[in-house]
């Protein structure tokens, strides 16, 4: 019907490279008053899988359609969601199962395809022609970002410096179980001011679990604290999952780790990391009976510590921490028992005397895997257990709206934290009359 | 060299409580700068650039937030051109009772701007103390940004940038293309150019884009406007060794419209020429007289209908070598080229701008120092007023604006070093303008530019052909 008018619709989306935590503008002009329109994102992933994301929206009596305003009446999102092209995308028909979007060269940015279809479409985009396509980029890291590989004293990691001359505070990055160097995470605290290392713990061949223990993340942090950049008393440890377990144990129990602040995001204080990985992988192993699989075949893990163990040799002290201590934890975590975690970690700091240094945020809805906002929500994923080199599908848990909404508001209390601690602390000035 | 020195100094420095720094901090003005500044409380400035990453037409918001309160500080931009050369801006900040400083919101007290000008560090940027002279910024390889680098500095400098720690620091990039921007080279037998393509499938509006004389091809108006949903073609037809000028007759052009109106992902029919200094002249020229040019609309910027292009461009360059005693140079040695081209024969030589038949958006600057675009504008006015066609006519002039009206936040250049194409003689030219007006000329040009064919090239083909 459009072309026979012969109108152009403009389609912007600004800006059109944000960084990923970011919100773009989308914004449809020019369409007919009160026109059926779809609005669609596509993005093909390092591993070569589609991904996609749809809003069926009505343009308004001047033909346009603002996202940030108008409201989705169905899709794969619904509602006034500005962001909702991005954070409900999901594999396209067709795909493999159980996939999960991760980028791992974040020097280059995410791409995506922004496309405004006449009527409601939920399928077939490909075989349809746009009325407009945008193209839109997501960076990972800031210009003037410097990447620095560490490899030092048999620590491995990625370090990621803010542009400048420096001097920056520290942070520590742990990821979770699945191993590896993630390095995203890094690279978008780096754009925000802060000297972040991803550090390497599970998962190369020759970083064996025997070999990882308290004294391989003591030279890790020291390594960070010594960086001619980092500023030495201005330092943070922040971990998820498995990674909240290390922070946790490092911040109660190390000589040598002593951070200003700490961010534990879906992890719990059961299993301590006071011996090597190996050793508390292990003692994990005589629990894997509470271990569940679902009618779909995927596995909750969340059991493993439940109940949570009265035994304090089962748990990380954390009436020991001495610095403000934020935790993040998904009201629909599948994956570990985070928020019985935090309820016995605020029982036992009460009774230790420092219940103030903590702060509990808890997201309804949300499910394990809480990354940088507007990142798409997985449900369950393909997962390798360690140790057991297995291929499973893991169940992570949330729904998706509220596991969005989760990301989006941790990361900005978390840069908040990191902020108030590192950048804004006026503990400096008692040290400064001396 | 300027990134080692402020290491080195920084590298002393440790934000740590230490008595012999204690005694520094008290000469706030002074020297190596810290990063606090009072006794008080030790603070590290946050600096925000958002977008780090933006087109060359958008804005970005500066917030400077954590300084201690009513703290002097000084924003400044820094780039290194293609060429090489360092080119700066920077404006006097007082931080507010919350240890801020906004851009868009703040009023700069002194520096390259003042007042409150959210993107004046970018326009009012001009080069490096001790530079060499005449220099203008031009983008070669437009797929990499330009890079800017953005800093706070203590206290209220004017210079020794290089020797001070900034307290923070910023990187933030300016791209000449948005995401998806597809290059294609046009070598169609002798016609020579390049084609912006948006993202998509198109098939979208097309821009003939003219640029004026100056030496290299420019590609970067085109670049932009593909980002803006134009297929854009940047059209060679002075530089090329291969092309004499003797060629360059309005043939030339008709092909070079046709290649782009014939191209699979151009909307037919649905084109615009667009014209700087004379590109305006050729494309009021081909408006007025071309039989196979017959666009949508016209832009001219900074042009003139006294410059008889018809014939070929040596003619025209024949005419003007022959006019040449009437060139003015001034106290600076700066050649003022407009009394030249008022100086031409021009009554039966100027073109006959009433048989023009589509939208006419003309763009001066009134101190334009290089063509008499002025006398032009009001002369074409009278001339369309007398054919019957004014009311396609739509003139925008711009006070103390300059000859070179650039995409929006370019730095101003009142005067340059060129060679002049008729004589190959290296000067100085004089485009004129004043920087702030200049700023304000280009970035309201622009958006009016844009509006101006959107309204024309994606209107439905039938209320077009109407005329």
């Amino acid at each position: 019907m459009l072309t026979e008018v012969g109108t152009c619709p403009l389609l912007s989306v600004q800006p059109s490279r944000a960084q990923v935590d970011e919100k773009v503008q989308i914004v449809v002009m020019n369409l007919l008053p009160n026109q059926k329109v779809t609005l669609h994102s596509l993005h093909q992933s390092e591993d070569k899988d589609f991904w996609e994301a749809f809003g069926h929206y009505i343009s308004d009596e001047y033909g346009t359609v603002t996202v940030a305003k108008d409201e989705s009446l169905g899709g794969t999102y619904e509602g006034t969601e500005q962001m909702g092209l991005l954070w409900s995308m999901r594999p396209i028909p067709g795909s493999r199962p159980g996939l999960r979007l991760r980028k791992m060269n974040i020097l280059t940015p995410i791409v995506i395809h922004i496309s405004v279809y006449g009527g409601h479409l939920s399928q077939g985009f490909s075989q349809q022609t746009p009325l407009a396509t945008s193209v839109t980029e997501r960076w990972y890291v800031a210009p003037g970002v410097q990447r620095v590989n560490i490899r030092e004293n048999g620590v491995r990691g990625t370090l990621f410096l803010p542009p400048g001359p420096g001097l920056y505070p520290g942070v520590l990055d742990l990821w979770g179980g699945g191993g590896g160097l993630v390095e995203y995470r890094s690279g978008l605290l780096a754009s925000h001011g802060f000297a972040s290392m991803a550090l390497e713990y599970l998962g190369p061949e020759d970083l064996r679990t025997a070999d990882v223990d308290v004294s391989y993340f003591e030279k890790a942090y020291q390594i960070l604290q010594n960086h001619p950049k980092v500023q030495r008393d201005r330092m943070a440890m922040l971990g998820l999952s498995f990674g909240s377990a290390v922070t946790l144990s490092m911040a109660a129990y190390s000589k040598v780790i002593k951070p200003q602040c700490c961010v534990c995001i879906s992890g719990s204080h059961v299993f301590p990391v006071d011996k090597s990985l190996f050793e508390v992988f292990e003692g994990m192993k005589k629990y894997i009976g509470r271990v569940q699989v679902n009618e779909e075949n995927q596995v909750i893990h969340r059991n493993i510590i439940l109940p949570i163990p009265s035994d304090p040799a089962l748990k990380v002290d954390v009436g020991r921490i001495k610095c403000p201590l934020l935790l993040v934890n998904a009201g629909d975590d599948q994956n570990w028992a985070s928020v019985e975690s935090a309820e016995d970690m605020e029982m036992m700091m009460e009774k230790a005397g420092n219940r103030d240094l903590l702060t509990v945020l808890t997201y309804p809805g949300a499910g394990h895997l809480i990354e940088p906002p507007y990142s798409p929500h997985f449900r369950a994923s393909n997962f390798i257990l360690q140790g057991v080199k297995e291929k499973i599908v893991m169940l992570w848990g949330g729904q998706t709206k509220p596991h969005a909404y989760a990301q989006e508001d941790s990361w900005e209390k978390i840069l908040a934290f990191l902020r108030k601690h590192l950048y804004f602390s006026s503990n400096f000035a008692v040290k400064a009359k001396l | 060299m300027y990134y080692f020195t402020a290491a080195f100094f920084n590298s002393k420095l440790r934000c740590v409580a230490n008595l012999t720094i204690l005694k520094q901090i008290n000469r706030v003005d002074n020297l190596i700068s810290l990063r606090s500044v009072s006794t008080q409380k030790r603070t590290c400035p946050l600096l925000s650039v958002q977008p780090v990453r933006g087109l060359l037409d958008e804005k970005f918001q500066i917030a400077v937030t954590n300084l201690p309160p009513n703290q002097k500080v000084t924003l400044h931009s820094l780039h290194q051109s293609d060429d090489k050369d360092f080119w700066e801006a920077f404006g006097h900040y007082v931080s507010d009772e919350h240890g801020s400083v906004t851009g868009f919101k703040d009023e700069s007290l002194g520096g390259t701007y003042d007042g409150t000008e959210p993107m004046g560090l970018l326009w009012s940027m001009r080069p490096i103390p001790g530079s060499r002279h005449g220099l203008r910024i031009r983008k070669r390889d437009i797929f990499r940004p330009m890079e800017v680098r953005i800093s706070v500095y203590n206290g209220h400098l004017s210079q020794g940038f290089s020797h001070q720690a900034p307290l923070a620091t910023s990187v933030t990039e300016r791209w000449y293309v948005a995401p998806g921007v597809k290059r294609v080279n046009i070598r169609e037998k002798e016609i020579r150019g390049t084609l912006f393509l948006p993202p998509g499938s198109g098939p979208y509006p097309g821009v003939l884009d003219l640029w004026g004389v100056g030496g290299d091809f420019v590609e970067y108006r085109s670049a932009l406007l593909a980002s803006h949903g134009f297929a854009s073609m940047a059209l060679e037809y002075l530089t090329p060794e291969d092309l004499s000028l003797e060629d360059t007759d309005a043939s030339y052009f008709e092909k070079a419209y046709q290649i782009l109106n014939n191209h699979p992902m151009v909307k037919k029919d649905h084109l615009a020429v667009l014209g700087l200094s004379l590109g305006s002249a050729i494309t009021l020229s081909m408006a007025s007289y071309s039989k196979v040019i017959k666009p949508q609309c016209c832009v001219c910027i900074s042009g003139s209908h006294l410059m008889p292009v018809e014939k070929s461009l040596s003619e025209l360059f024949e005419l003007m070598k022959s006019h040449a005693d009437k060139l003015c140079v001034n106290e600076d040695n700066q050649v003022i080229l407009r009394n030249l081209i008022l100086s031409l024969p021009c009554q039966s030589a100027k073109v006959d701008v009433g048989r023009i038949k589509c939208p006419l958006l003309l763009v001066n600057g009134d101190d334009d120092q290089t063509l008499p675009a002025v006398e032009s504008a009001e002369d074409m006015a009278m001339m369309m007023e007398k054919a019957g066609n004014r009311h396609l006519l739509e003139i925008l002039m711009y006070p103390d604006a300059g000859h070179l009206i650039e995409p929006p936040y370019s730095p101003h250049f009142r005067a340059t070093n060129y060679k002049l194409e008729w004589t190959k003689e290296k000067i100085v030219m004089l485009w004129g303008g004043q920087t702030k007006p200049h700023a304000y000329a280009q970035e309201d040009a622009w958006k009016k530019i844009l509006a101006f064919l959107w309204q024309h090239l994606s209107a439905p083909v039938s209320t077009v052909t109407s005329f």
